[in-house]
């Protein structure tokens, strides 16, 4: 069979074109077979698993929104009580990262057990229809903040979820996005193999949320890379390492980024001067 | 009645059964590959969000990619991140 050695298979229902699915493929490429996934709710659960049947050929356990961290452990609990070295990895989107899921995300690594937690940013409630999340940025149209002559759309600034992992010590943090399958790919064999709680969070671009085309996907999360609005960072012992430092780096306007994407199109010149201003903050910390 | 081969009562669902799900029937519009402009890359087989971009080798023991159509939904990523430009969407409907 040709999808034989494929963690997840095709004929799942995801949009076509989901940003998704794409660094999803890039992340399995990066797994053993001894591997354990435990997915949050959320887009990925609830499209690679339509009852009676199952994307994947790993082992999977889902059960609610907020408790993937919880679960992870649990699984790994058992796997020491049978010494066996089995890796865990838990997939979740931003709602069930930044929002619902955070205070046992925040356990996790207060235990310090050795799973990797990905977390795929869409920057939305993607799943139930594009509600805004804690990781919705500035000025986009989403349902739960609608963009109208009175207001500008999110008017909360994303939250740095990165700064958040980074406090609690973890030893491996990265940051990709879905148009660098191989950086991705990399990241996770790292975090694999670095001791303790990891985690990666990867710009996984929604068509229907971002309101872009289905082919566009990867060209927007290229885009947030090369305006600096979403750069790929790598720390290793909560030092930023110098090999996510891009030397030949020509910062693009961000507004080739925001204009792409219907959730930013009603934005004016000077809301597009204030984003620019977070890019250009961006690059001068993290020195791209 | 034999419960360890009932399907119907086993707690988990069994591997890659979603195969049987053939997306390919959502498709509006179809990748083709020109085979002589392909430079076997890879990249629009690691970027398909379904994973049904395969690198087979051809006669002359080079890679190419091929489509499985069972499962492409015409999303167009693999043409859009050609960098050779070998891939074209054509309207299928």
């Amino acid at each position: 069979m040709e999808y034989k050695k494929n963690f997840l298979t095709p004929g799942h229902n995801a949009c076509a074109g989901c940003g998704q699915l794409s660094a999803v493929q890039a992340v399995m490429r990066a797994l053993s077979a001894d591997t354990i996934l435990v997915n949050a709710t959320g887009c990925l659960e609830v499209t690679t698993t339509a009852h009676p049947q199952s994307a994947w050929q790993l082992p999977w356990i889902h059960s609610l929104f907020e408790n993937s961290a919880a679960i992870a452990s649990g699984v790994k609990a058992s796997l020491r009580k049978k010494k066996k070295g089995t890796k865990v990895v838990i997939q979740a989107g931003d709602g069930g990262t930044y929002d619902i899921g955070i205070g046992l995300i925040s356990g996790l690594w207060e235990r310090g057990e050795e799973i990797l937690y990905i977390c795929y940013d869409t920057e939305s409630y993607s799943n139930t229809g594009v509600q805004a999340s804690g990781s919705t940025p500035w000025g986009a149209n989403t349902v739960t903040t609608p963009a109208d002559k009175k207001s500008i759309g999110a008017q909360q600034v994303k939250k740095d979820m990165i700064g958040i992992a980074l406090a609690h010590g973890l030893n491996y943090i990265a940051q990709s996005t879905a148009a660098f399958p191989d950086d991705i790919t990399n990241k996770v064999k790292k975090a694999l193999a670095t001791s303790g709680p990891t985690y990666i969070q990867i710009l996984s671009p929604c068509v229907p949320g971002w309101k872009i085309k289905t082919d566009e996907a990867i060209a927007a999360a290229r885009l947030a890379v090369q305006t600096g609005l979403y750069p790929l960072l790598e720390y290793s012992n909560s030092q930023l390492s110098s090999s996510s430092i891009n030397q030949n780096f020509q910062a693009k306007p961000v507004d080739e980024y925001l204009k792409m994407q219907g959730r930013f199109r009603h934005l004016k010149t000077e809301d597009i001067a204030h984003i620019q201003k977070n890019a250009d903050k961006n690059i001068s910390i993290y020195k791209i | 009645m034999d419960k360890k081969n009932n399907k119907a009562l086993s707690p988990a669902t069994p591997p890659g059964t979603a195969l049987a799900n053939k997306t390919g029937s959502w498709r509006t519009q179809k990748p083709q590959i020109d085979a002589a402009v392909c430079v076997g890359c890879s990249r629009c087989a690691k970027l398909c969000p379904d994973a049904c971009i395969l690198m087979k080798m051809d006669k002359n023991g080079k890679m190419k990619a091929e489509v499985d159509y069972d499962y492409c939904k015409g999303c167009g990523i693999c043409a859009a991140e050609c960098p050779v430009k070998a891939i074209i969407m054509a309207k299928d409907y």
